[in-house]
């Protein structure tokens, strides 16, 4: 029993970096309808970022991540105006492949300034052998209750800025209706320059959260975006609740059930950790055959 | 003085031209109506006004050749867009449909101003937090009405209107626009099918055909014209 409580405590952890990265995806996706292939490589960045700032520099670890995330915000803005805009953007197959690119170049990128070794990253939250509390015998660590608390305050936040500001409202007709938004007066070019802005600010946090669960290299982000691509899928490309409880799904089927299924179901003892891309994997096929707008997803009727 | 004139305008989709060189004009207050067919170019001729299409020609919006101006700027010259099918966006509730609506502003009126629209619609207020998707459609016809009319605009540009709505909901509609434009003295061009609201409301009016203005005069001479009252009165 203490077992289970704290794999799903590690679960709910894991799954709630998979939610603000798949928020982050979701953001982008709501106002486009573009996967965008390259923000696990933004997030990668703002990690290392993160450690220039916060490891190099000295400043304190919240402050550099922060700091990293939104350094990855500017360079997101950057790359929106220079190599998504001027393609047409309901032609998405250039686009996507163009996520791609910066993806890989963001990677070539960090492996020649900041080397090829990984390099461990420390929690901004107290990870020391005894910083946890105890409950019915389960060590709940506050490194990971504390990732908990900032999926939950980036999402409070994104709801803030999204219902609350003038762009969040402008962001959101753009997502409704790109023709209409034009005919209000938004400026749809600006607009969605800040959704990537906002979305890299995700990931760059995420980056900085989860890098000191995996060390930091180059690709330690690629895994996590798959995870997070299936959050999405599962919670319904366009719905941010949706990205996070997807996320935090996910986290449970990674950590408690994928582990329980293998110890005490007979003949699945081969489903290693080591598998739990494949699950993922499996997930979003079967939720694109079965549900292709997820579990919160909003199927889109054309009135015609 | 001529608050919209077009001169000559061209428009294309792609390789094909819509709109072979079109003149029109729309006094200050004015109510002038666009008659044709489907596909004679009405709509093509209110997205060239609001450079939604390929143009070429002259647009003058008091006196300024608007043609090469983002959409975004043009609305923030004083027009506004209710386009073919409402345009609402769905996924917003009633009540920021008008907020964005008022996107261009930065006064503090706004909030006065959606009471005045929910005021003078109230089947709007009943559903203000509603999604707008879920509205029927005459309401959500209301809908981009009071959203373009948020804007506080100079010229309303209304894109068939009445298309796909009861008789009975057409009728409040036009009644609508004839005192939007006379309490408020808004400048609107409207191009319709059917005819006969149209000229009720309208002082003068054109009729398009294939892409070319084949007859203009004021209401009373429309309605009295053999070809138009064959083509679009029934009659």
């Amino acid at each position: 029993m203490s077992l289970f409580l704290q794999r799903m405590i590690e679960g709910l952890s894991n799954g709630a970096m998979y939610g603000v990265v798949a928020v982050s995806l979701v953001i982008i996706f709501k106002a486009t309808t573009l996967i965008n292939f390259a923000q696990g490589g933004l997030a990668m960045f703002g990690a290392y970022m993160a450690n220039v700032f916060a490891i190099e520099q000295g400043l304190p670890l919240i402050v550099g991540i922060l700091l990293g995330a939104a350094v990855m915000a500017v360079v997101a803005s950057g790359i929106e105006r220079v190599l998504i805009r001027p393609f047409d953007p309901s032609n998405h197959l250039p686009v996507v492949l163009i996520t791609f690119g910066i993806a890989y170049i963001l990677q070539a990128v960090a492996a020649w300034k900041f080397g090829t070794e990984f390099k461990s990253f420390p929690s901004p939250f107290p990870s020391g052998p005894t910083d946890h509390i105890e409950i019915a015998g389960a060590r709940l660590r506050y490194e990971r209750l504390g990732v908990v608390l900032v999926l939950i305050i980036m999402v409070g936040l994104v709801h803030l800025i999204l219902n609350r500001t003038k762009i969040g409202l402008a962001f959101r007709a753009v997502s409704s209706n790109t023709e209409s938004a034009k005919l209000v007066g938004v400026k749809t070019g600006r607009t969605l320059n800040f959704g990537w802005a906002l979305a890299a600010m995700f990931g760059g946090v995420a980056g900085g959260l989860v890098a000191h669960f995996t060390q930091l290299d180059s690709g330690f982000m690629d895994k996590i975006l798959i995870f997070s691509f299936a959050a999405a899928t599962l919670g319904g490309l366009d719905s941010i609740n949706g990205a996070v409880i997807g996320g935090l799904i996910i986290g449970l089927v990674e950590s408690p059930i994928q582990p329980m299924v293998r110890d005490y179901v007979p003949g699945f003892h081969f489903l290693t950790s080591d598998l739990a891309l494949l699950v993922a994997f499996l997930l979003i096929l079967g939720v694109l055959l079965v549900k292709p707008a997820g579990l919160f997803g909003t199927t889109r009727v054309e009135r015609v | 003085m001529s608050v919209l004139e077009i001169q000559d305008v061209r428009a294309r989709y792609g390789q094909i031209e819509a709109l072979h060189g079109i003149n029109l004009t729309v006094d200050e207050g004015e109510v002038v109506v666009v008659l044709g067919a489907n596909g004679a170019g009405k709509t093509t001729t209110l997205r060239a006004i609001c450079g939604m299409v390929s143009t070429s020609g002259t647009v003058n919006l008091h006196g300024t050749n608007i043609v090469g101006t983002d959409t975004a700027d043009i609305v923030r010259m004083g027009v506004a867009h209710v386009p073919q099918g409402r345009g609402t966006f769905p996924e917003l509730s009633v009540v920021d449909n008008l907020n964005v609506g008022a996107y261009v502003r930065k006064d503090k009126e706004i909030g006065a101003d959606i009471d005045k629209w929910f005021e003078i619609f109230p089947r709007l207020a009943e559903r203000r937090t509603q999604l707008a998707g879920s509205l029927s459609g005459g309401e959500q016809q209301m809908l981009a009405v009071a959203r373009a009319m948020m804007s506080r605009p100079k010229v309303l540009l209304l894109d068939e209107p009445s298309l796909g709505l009861a008789p009975l909901i057409i009728d409040d509609l036009f009644k609508q626009f004839a005192s939007i434009n006379a309490e408020l003295g808004t400048t609107m061009l409207v191009v319709e099918q059917n005819a006969n609201l149209a000229l009720g409301i309208a002082s003068r009016g054109y009729v398009i055909e294939a892409g070319e203005i084949v007859l203009s005069g004021t209401a009373e001479e429309l309605r009295n014209d053999d070809g138009v009252r064959a083509a679009y009165l029934g009659v």
